[in-house]
């Protein structure tokens, strides 16, 4: 049974490496998971030079469409995975990524970066910055059992191409009456953006960085 | 349809400690539950509504049984409890928390427990939810209104808010009570609540309301095997006084009946949206 485990690969783009750090931070339930798949590629954790085929590609960071390599990347990940899934906000949805507009060292060229949704078809997409540590196990441990009912919504945003924002709540929840005040997004929030005020989410566009994770968290938004 | 959801078992119960039963809005069963699981090391921090002055809702976590005991009483506005839950684990550290909240509350929660994509080492530190029976709610200015416009007394000056007998009641603080009928009260709703179909908070582990006791008391409905032992604990120690609930119209009657309204009630509000094509909540858990 032992060459029949799963292959997980995990490849990093245009990112801060938290989302692997957030996988790592499941302390021994990390282990449980590493015992039954076969982690093949891993650029901070092994060393493997090319990435190999796998069962699951775990795909963090935005591509960076100025960067031929990124580009490449992108691309060999779809052909060699058999499940790609875009792990976080930069990946996923844009995230902080969606702020960039070049001019920084030490590539002052590169400006662009897409989510990885919009560059190539993903199976599965994970909002949030960084998805929690139970989360991502959870999302693993679906893939791994086929237990299609739980990855419905990251399915759903694997397929969308757009990206999101702390203000898809007052569009989504608020604008179509069906916010109830609940302050979930509140505290999802990884910038601490949303504050509660009369019982409704207020949005700060300095703090929100795009990462999806209030209107995922949303109960009263069809995800 | 099962009106109130599954269930284990059904009570009327009250509080026996009278500090808690002189400040809570029935039997006190949200605050003697809360108390019990902090003195007994079952819960070490518990979210619940508070108010400031002129009964501004505040979420709080909070950890010792006085604060419990000063947030006690429904609040008839909209309180954003879930809004502090990972302050409950980040700032109070607290690993073995309890929730209590509306019923649209705890399904927000049910669906973090699921999916807590933005909640890192959450999951395994909610230890007890505790739903409360809820028809609608009121916006904060809509609550304002029904007491100053329509009851004409100062919030400043209120000392609790009920629902009952088909009013709305405004007590005040000397002692004056002031009511409405609960027909008056409609137009101020919370829109968002006609679309909800749960009274009494069927995600919950432990779930309680006044519907379906007498004045005093309330309706207990337990519904998880964590929910039956710590109520079962409190029987025992005496912290709850119990009584099996009314079968008749003025008891389970009464609850099931308000149940079945709200569900279909907003069942056709859901469908209305639909036609309209408007969105509608999702099945979340």
């Amino acid at each position: 049974m032992e060459d029949k485990r799963i292959t997980v690969a995990h490849v990093q783009l245009s990112s801060c490496c938290g989302c692997l750090i957030s996988l790592t931070d499941t302390y021994e339930k990390l282990l449980d998971v590493l015992n039954s798949v076969d982690l093949v590629y891993c650029q901070t954790l092994m060393d493997v030079r090319e990435i190999p085929k796998a069962d699951i590609i775990l795909v963090e960071g935005a591509v960076c469409l100025d960067d031929h390599h990124a580009m490449e990347i992108a691309k060999e990940v779809r052909e060699k995975g058999k499940i790609v899934v875009a792990l976080g906000a930069c990946a996923a949805v844009g995230g902080i990524t969606r702020f960039s507009k070049g001019g920084q060292m030490s590539k002052p060229v590169q400006s662009s970066f897409s989510s990885l949704t919009e560059v190539v078809k993903c199976d599965l997409a994970i909002p949030g910055c960084p998805p929690s540590p139970e989360l991502i196990v959870n999302v693993i441990t679906a893939v791994i059992e086929g237990n299609t009912e739980y990855l419905k919504p990251f399915v759903r945003y694997g397929e969308r191409k757009y990206e999101a924002c702390g203000c898809d709540l007052i569009i989504n929840a608020i604008n179509k009456s069906l916010c109830m005040g609940c302050g979930v997004c509140a505290a999802s929030c990884p910038t601490r953006a949303i504050e509660m005020v009369e019982g409704r989410p207020l949005v700060s566009s300095q703090l929100c960085i795009k990462c999806g994770v209030c209107s995922f968290q949303c109960p009263r938004i069809e995800v | 349809m099962e009106p109130l959801g599954s269930y284990k078992s059904i009570i009327s119960a009250r509080a026996t400690d009278s500090r808690i039963l002189k400040r809570s809005q029935d039997g006190g069963i949200v605050s003697a539950v809360f108390i019990y699981g902090l003195e007994n090391n079952i819960l070490d921090g518990v979210i619940v509504a508070d108010k400031e002055e002129n009964f501004k809702p505040v979420p709080k976590v909070v950890t010792t049984p006085e604060e419990v005991l000063e947030a006690a009483g429904t609040k008839y506005t909209v309180c954003p409890n879930l809004s502090v839950l990972k302050s409950a684990i980040r700032e109070y550290g607290c690993e073995r928390i309890g929730v209590v909240g509306t019923p649209c509350q705890i399904i927000s929660l049910r669906k973090v427990l699921k999916y807590p994509v933005g909640f890192r080492h959450l999951v395994n530190k909610v230890a007890l939810l505790l739903g409360i029976f809820c028809m609608e709610n009121f916006p904060y200015m809509g609550m304002k209104t029904i007491v100053e416009e329509l009851c004409g007394v100062k919030l400043e000056d209120v000392v609790k808010m009920d629902i009952g007998k088909g009013k709305f009641w405004v007590y005040t603080r000397w002692g004056d009570a002031k009511s409405i009928k609960l027909k008056k009260t409609h137009p101020y709703e919370q829109i968002s609540c006609h679309v909800c179909t749960d009274y009494t908070a069927e995600l919950a582990d432990i779930s309680t309301g006044s519907v379906g006791s007498p004045d005093g008391w309330s309706t207990v409905l337990i519904r998880s095997e964590k929910g039956e032992e710590i109520i079962n604990k409190m029987i025992e120690e005496g912290y709850l006084e119990t009584k099996p609930v009314d079968e008749g119209k003025f008891g389970l009657g009464i609850l099931k009946k308000l149940a079945l309204t709200k569900k279909e009630k907003n069942m056709k509000e859901i469908e209305h949206r639909k036609e309209l094509g408007l969105p509608v909540p999702p099945k979340v858990c």
